[in-house]
């Protein structure tokens, strides 16, 4: 089952409230995207940490109904 | 040892070969773009390294996600370190990041 670009976005939002979240279907097939997440957050971690957040925020998701999403992490520049 | 026997086998691929691509299908033959394309990364870099098909072994499919806390293949590994899945290498290959990270951790180049 795919999974809609708003549901992506809102679980993120939901586990990162304060994160900026763009989400991008890359083939229009509801099953490829590509994330962009900036959140202040993730000051100080790794990007694969920073990657594990996101994951964790998406419950599962990922590797399952959510096939595929290029994930692009970094801090806000004013935070 | 651990609890689980794949996470044996796994730490021992890890630690056993400088640089490990948990992958699907062979270095010759990619199931998969994001396995092709970190493949295509490696190679060009030619860094010598040992894919492992999960493919090819549903317990190593599995237990990699739970070992490395990372829900997606492939995975690559320099010196038993986790550095990234797809996203990550790429971004690093392209920024210089992952031949530093080879360097420092002294991984081995085709001669």
């Amino acid at each position: 089952m795919p999974m809609e670009a708003s549901e992506i976005e809102s679980m993120i939002r939901d586990a990162m409230p304060d994160a900026q979240v763009a989400i991008e279907d890359l083939r229009g097939d509801g099953d490829h995207y590509a994330a962009h997440v900036l959140s202040p957050a993730f000051k100080g971690k790794s990007r694969v940490q920073q990657h594990q957040m996101v994951y964790q925020a998406l419950q599962g998701k990922m590797g399952g109904e959510l096939h595929a999403l290029a994930l692009q992490t970094g801090v806000p520049d004013d935070a | 040892m651990s609890d689980n026997p794949v996470f044996d086998q796994i730490q021992q691929e890890i630690d056993s070969n400088s640089v490990v691509l948990f992958m699907k299908g062979s270095p010759m033959f990619p199931q998969c773009g994001f396995s092709a394309a970190c493949v295509q990364i490696l190679t060009q870099m030619e860094v010598k390294f040992k894919g492992i098909d999960v493919l090819s072994d549903p317990g190593v499919r599995d237990g990699i996600k739970d070992f490395t806390q990372w829900p997606t293949i492939p995975q690559l590994y320099v010196k038993g370190e986790f550095v990234g899945g797809c996203d990550i290498i790429r971004e690093m290959y392209e920024n210089g990041e992952l031949k530093q990270v080879m360097d420092d951790k002294g991984a081995e180049y085709a001669s």
